[in-house]
């Protein structure tokens, strides 16, 4: 058969135009479809959430043995109470300021600073230890900054309790059910045996439009913890931290936590 | 034809018939009752169409695999609605959406589980951590 040089280009320009023609033809048939999974229009949403905890405010509140931030957690998330301090579960929870700042205190603290009780949770760190060693990433990053727990997926090696230099993770030894002390949160599961648990940042609150428990039971009284975007210079969380001193507990690790102190 | 120690191979034998048959006869005419998942909840009864969030047939062979997808878009990329084919939503979720309609765990769910011979608490293990409704039984 002949062919000229002229009539084989032409057709090759055609078979050009023909494949090109697909991606269009793609997103022609793909406008047709509803999108099938879509994100509550009620959540609230942030580029990296984080929190500033007032020390002062939170020493000042008066009552030492105030723990109304973590019952609040701990009743909503059906946290157990194991009992032994060896075992227990905790979301969040308090540390004396002389262990949670080891690396900034002195021998010549004021007072009984040392011994003042700093609340301490998960710091949702940007570089996450523990998100980095899950071999089955079961702890994952959020786009929203928050280190989560898929607790289907976690296989309990506590690879991640090792990795985590805030001790912000607790292992279930034993089935948590009958453990649980406060009444049982039917809206929320609880964990079963086996899988390692933390604060998640009340992503489940988020997600239906609400603040996390802690934050919420805490400022009923008195301004003493704040959460917000701290993408966004409007959020309340930058707001304080542009007028107040913070601190953030280990810095020289470069996890970069997203829990501020402010003091 | 003579077999030696005749009588004593043909007793053997029979017990060994007997004994290797003893599940099929034992059980003969006493067939477990099939499931019969009850649909009859306050929340059900009180609809007036009578539609999940996939037709029936689809639920029955693909609940498992619509649960796992939620399960994913759920916890790994935080989109909490569906929007099924007819357009309706609804929020992924087996304990606060699924639970809703169907609050008779017993008489639904265990009811095929069981029959399949699936071990209570082993497979499917969501109720380890998932809480399920209470019923009064």
């Amino acid at each position: 058969m002949e062919t000229s040089r002229r009539s084989f280009l032409k057709l090759g320009g055609l078979c050009a135009l023909g494949l090109g023609s697909l991606p269009i033809v793609n997103a022609l048939a793909k406008t047709e479809t509803s999108p099938e999974f879509v994100a509550n229009p009620r959540a609230l949403t942030a580029k990296r959430w984080g929190m500033a905890i007032d020390l002062k405010a939170c020493w000042e509140k008066g009552k030492p043995e105030c723990k109304e931030c973590s019952a609040a957690c701990h009743t909503i998330h059906n946290v157990p109470d194991i009992g032994n301090p060896q075992q227990e579960i905790k979301w969040i929870w308090t540390e004396p300021y002389g262990g949670v700042f080891a690396d900034m205190a002195n021998s010549y603290l004021p007072g009984d600073l040392a011994q003042k009780s700093v609340l301490v949770l998960c710091n949702h760190c940007m570089d996450a230890p523990c998100v980095r060693v899950c071999p089955t990433k079961a702890t994952f990053k959020r786009s929203d900054g928050i280190t989560m727990i898929d607790y289907h997926r976690c296989i309990g090696c506590r690879f991640c309790m090792a990795a985590c230099p805030y001790g912000a993770r607790s292992f279930n030894f034993w089935e948590p059910r009958g453990y649980i002390k406060t009444e049982l949160n039917p809206t929320y599961p609880t964990r079963d045996a086996g899988v390692v648990e933390k604060c998640n940042f009340c992503e489940e609150r988020l997600a239906v439009g609400l603040r996390p428990a802690c934050v919420e039971a805490c400022n009923k009284d008195g301004r003493t913890m704040y959460f917000g975007d701290l993408e966004d210079p409007d959020s309340e969380v930058r707001k304080v931290l542009a007028v107040r001193y913070s601190i953030k507990r280990r810095p020289e690790l470069g996890t970069g936590p997203s829990v501020f102190y402010l003091i | 034809m003579k077999i030696y120690d005749g009588k004593y191979i043909l007793i053997g034998l029979v017990i060994f018939i007997a004994m290797a048959t003893f599940p099929i006869w034992f059980s003969h005419g006493k067939a477990a009752p099939p499931p019969d998942p009850k649909l009859d909840t306050p929340v059900i009864n009180q609809m007036p169409n009578k539609q999940c969030v996939l037709s029936k047939q689809e639920m029955i062979t693909g609940h498992m695999q619509l649960l796992n997808v939620w399960r994913t878009r759920v916890v790994r990329d935080d989109k909490r609605v569906y929007v099924a084919p007819d357009g309706k939503t609804y929020d992924m979720s087996l304990q606060n959406e699924c639970m809703k309609c169907h609050s008779n765990k017993s008489q639904f769910c265990d009811q095929c589980h069981n029959y399949a011979g699936l071990q209570q608490g082993v497979t499917p293990y969501c109720w380890n951590c998932h809480i399920a409704p209470k019923e009064n039984k």
